[in-house]
């Protein structure tokens, strides 16, 4: 069945995309806010309608794309980040100089991206999905356009980008010719029979498919464009990709090995233990040694692919639903970070280094209280978010039977704390030097910086409910 | 019959052929084009098992990937074309303005 | 099997090209046959002027291989874009009698969302050539 209605929401996002595309010719004075509110009213609108789908279990053309609690579950996350993302970029891009229409287009189609992501079930709807998403954020990465360094990061993503996809979409080719079908129903079925367990091809297949979601994801060896990309670009594409993409890999990467590769296990449960403890210690080790905020988070969003990672290689019902709680309090805490980084940010680049954050504490309080608790969630300090999910991931961990590797993410959280403690430190114990900001805190910056302290808060007080909420989600993965 | 393990096999070395161009070619739009030619060793490979198969599911795939791989053409040219304006050289050695 | 949409075809159909094949062959060997031919009988006394590229005979301006300008990439990029999307309307038009209204619609939405792409185009002066 095609049933086109239960495509509501992506229809909506799409449609919006256009009609901010199309109004941007227009020639009214002060269209740029209307953007955003045309744009925020499409995402919220969609998001209401994604809860509505919840407990529906539904699948749209012919079981290309289905509808069940675990997309739903992934693509409110998105519409929230998206809506995040533009309340926190009107006011940067109109200080940034590149106020241009196509941005908020550009971040609408992204999400489209993202949402067939986490619901495509046939490797041609994924692959799709990755290209829409990717080619958006390829151009937004590059959107500061008289900026070398914008230009450059938007380069190299696109080089190492188009690269790692063609990798993916050799590995679904390899797939294709063995089970004959590109379903993840049909492929999971291919795999019942012992036999299929062995073939030399498929296995290739798997291996491609894991470099091509690695890649996307950030994990080490996969990573080398991360720091690059995310120090380049404009910081609010940064903050975007660094939780939209990240998150949207996640689900279709998740999907693919966690219901379709099943059978699978033994093969690529060893190959994710080694690459989560090299992630874990890379990521959080390298990041001690950077001066600049943006490539400092680069790799602290590295170390926490590989946390997932290891929720991924325990495997259990605790550590399935564990990814998925993860990646909300991840989304939040980063977006929040990202936006505390984005208001204190000065044009020219200014603002961006560690020590520029010294005295900050004194000339804006509650901005440094928002920036402690987002890296205290970042390092897994109780009572944020961050606490609970890093807790429930490593006893997940801990009763699958891989205690080495509790203990190499516990330690990583560890050299973690120094570097997030670092900021925290510049913010209180030094006076202030200058003038952080040319005004007040803008409005809609401010706006999204309650929603994610808010919600990071409330994730580490009452995870209960959400725990729950992502438990239903994924155990009901392909039923 | 041409069996198909010789288009397997051509898909296979068209596919190494542009990874080894992407990785050792100094030209921006060399790399591209390298790109492009790992794609096309892709389709080769979907349309000989979409034959092989009997199943036409592989060759509507090359035609997606056909449009994925213009519009991808198209935004990496205008990539290219944006940095050649800031920084007048497409030459990768050069382009190294971020470094860890 | 439909062996009508597949790019292989039926492997009956070679036989249909073996003319094709020697006319080829011939062409060749006769192209390749008359350049031997002339080599060998015609007298070869080279000076600078013969050797020098033909240009309406003048000497020549300039190096053939010129940098052209950036608009043909903006032009070259439009073209691969849409030139491209539209091989989709070849499936749907060989399969159009069995889709019915359904894929007619859909296919206009295809077509609407191309148009939204070259009104922006246009508008935002991709097409001028100044």
């Amino acid at each position: 069945m095609i049933n086109l209605s239960l495509l509501t929401p992506e229809i909506i996002v799409l449609i919006t995309a256009l009609i901010v595309l199309i109004l941007d010719l227009l020639p009214w004075r002060g269209r740029k806010v209307l953007l955003a509110t045309v744009g925020v009213l499409g995402t919220v609108g969609a998001l209401l309608i994604t809860m509505g789908q919840w407990d529906l279990r539904e699948e749209a053309f012919y079981g290309m794309v289905a509808i069940d609690n675990f997309s739903v579950y992934f693509k409110a996350l998105f519409l929230i980040i998206c809506t995040l993302t533009i309340l926190l970029s009107i006011n940067y891009i109109t200080r940034g100089g590149i106020d241009l229409g196509e941005y908020y287009s550009l971040v609408l189609l992204a999400t489209f991206g993202y949402m067939f992501m986490a619901s495509g079930t046939d490797l041609i709807t994924i692959f799709l999905a990755l290209e829409i998403l990717s080619l958006a954020v390829y151009i937004l990465a590059g959107f500061m356009r008289h900026s070398p360094k914008s230009n450059e990061s938007a380069f190299k993503y696109f080089l190492l980008g188009a690269f790692s996809s063609a990798f993916l979409l050799y590995g679904i080719a390899n797939i294709y010719g063995v089970v004959g079908n590109t379903n993840l129903k049909d492929i999971a079925q291919y795999l019942s029979q012992e036999a299929a367990l062995k073939n030399p091809l498929f296995l290739a297949g798997m291996g491609l498919l894991l470099v091509g979601f690695g890649f996307k994801v950030a994990i080490v060896p996969f990573h080398m464009w991360t720091p690059d990309v995310y120090e380049g670009s404009p910081t609010t594409v940064t903050a975007f990709m660094a939780v939209g993409t990240k998150a949207a890999s996640f689900a279709a990467f998740l999907r693919v090995f966690f219901y379709t590769l099943e059978p699978l296990k033994g093969q690529w449960v060893p190959v994710l233990w080694l690459l989560a403890a090299v992630t874990i210690i890379f990521g959080n080790t390298v990041a001690i040694y950077q001066k600049n905020i943006k490539r400092m988070l680069a790799y602290s969003a590295i170390a926490h692919a590989g946390y997932i990672l290891v929720a991924m290689v325990a495997g259990n019902d605790l550590g399935s639903s564990s990814i998925l709680y993860y990646l909300l309090v991840y989304s939040l805490m980063n977006l929040g970070a990202f936006g505390v980084v984005i208001i204190v940010e000065k044009k020219e680049e200014e603002n961006l280094t560690i020590s520029d954050y010294r005295g900050l504490a004194y000339k804006h309080p509650m901005l440094s209280a928002a920036m402690s608790l987002f890296l205290l969630s970042l390092a897994g300090i109780p009572p944020t978010g961050g606490f609970v999910g890093k807790f429930y991931i490593f006893s997940a961990a801990v009763s699958g039977g891989y205690v080495g590797l509790a203990i190499i993410g516990v330690l990583g959280s560890a050299i973690a704390l120094y570097y997030y403690l670092r900021i925290i430190v510049y913010m209180y114990m030094y006076d202030p030097e200058k003038e952080f900001l040319d005004g007040p805190v803008p409005f809609f910056s401010a706006a999204a910086l309650v929603i994610t302290a808010i919600g990071t808060i409330l994730l580490g007080i009452t995870p209960a409910r959400i725990l729950e909420l992502a438990h239903y989600s994924i155990s009901y993965l392909g039923h | 019959m041409i069996p198909i393990s010789h288009y397997l096999t051509l898909g296979a070395i068209i596919f190494i052929i542009g990874s080894i161009g992407v990785l050792t070619r100094k030209n921006a739009i060399i790399i591209l084009m390298s790109i492009e030619l790992m794609l096309n060793g892709v389709n080769i490979t979907l349309v000989a098992f979409s034959y092989h198969l009997a199943d036409l599911t592989g060759q509507i795939f090359a035609i997606f990937v056909v449009a994925v791989a213009a519009g991808e053409a198209a935004v990496g040219l205008a990539i290219i074309i944006a940095l050649f304006r800031c920084r007048a050289t497409v030459n990768v050695d050069e382009i190294q303005l971020l470094k860890w | 099997m439909d062996t009508s949409l597949s790019l292989f075809g039926d492997y009956q159909v070679i036989h249909n090209y073996l003319p094709i094949l020697v006319f080829i062959i011939f062409a060749f060997a006769f192209a390749i046959g008359t350049l031997i031919f002339s080599y060998l009988v015609r007298p070869n006394k080279p000076d600078p002027e013969k050797l020098s590229p033909y240009e309406c005979g003048i000497p020549p301006m300039m190096d053939a291989r010129e940098r052209f300008s950036i608009r043909f990439f903006i032009i070259a990029m439009l073209f691969l874009l849409f030139d491209v999307e539209v091989v989709f309307l070849y499936p749907w038009a060989v399969v159009y009698n069995k889709i019915g209204l359904y894929g007619f619609v859909e296919m206009m939405l295809f077509i609407a969302i191309l148009l939204v792409g070259y009104i922006y185009a246009w508008r935002k002066g991709a097409l001028e050539w100044e």
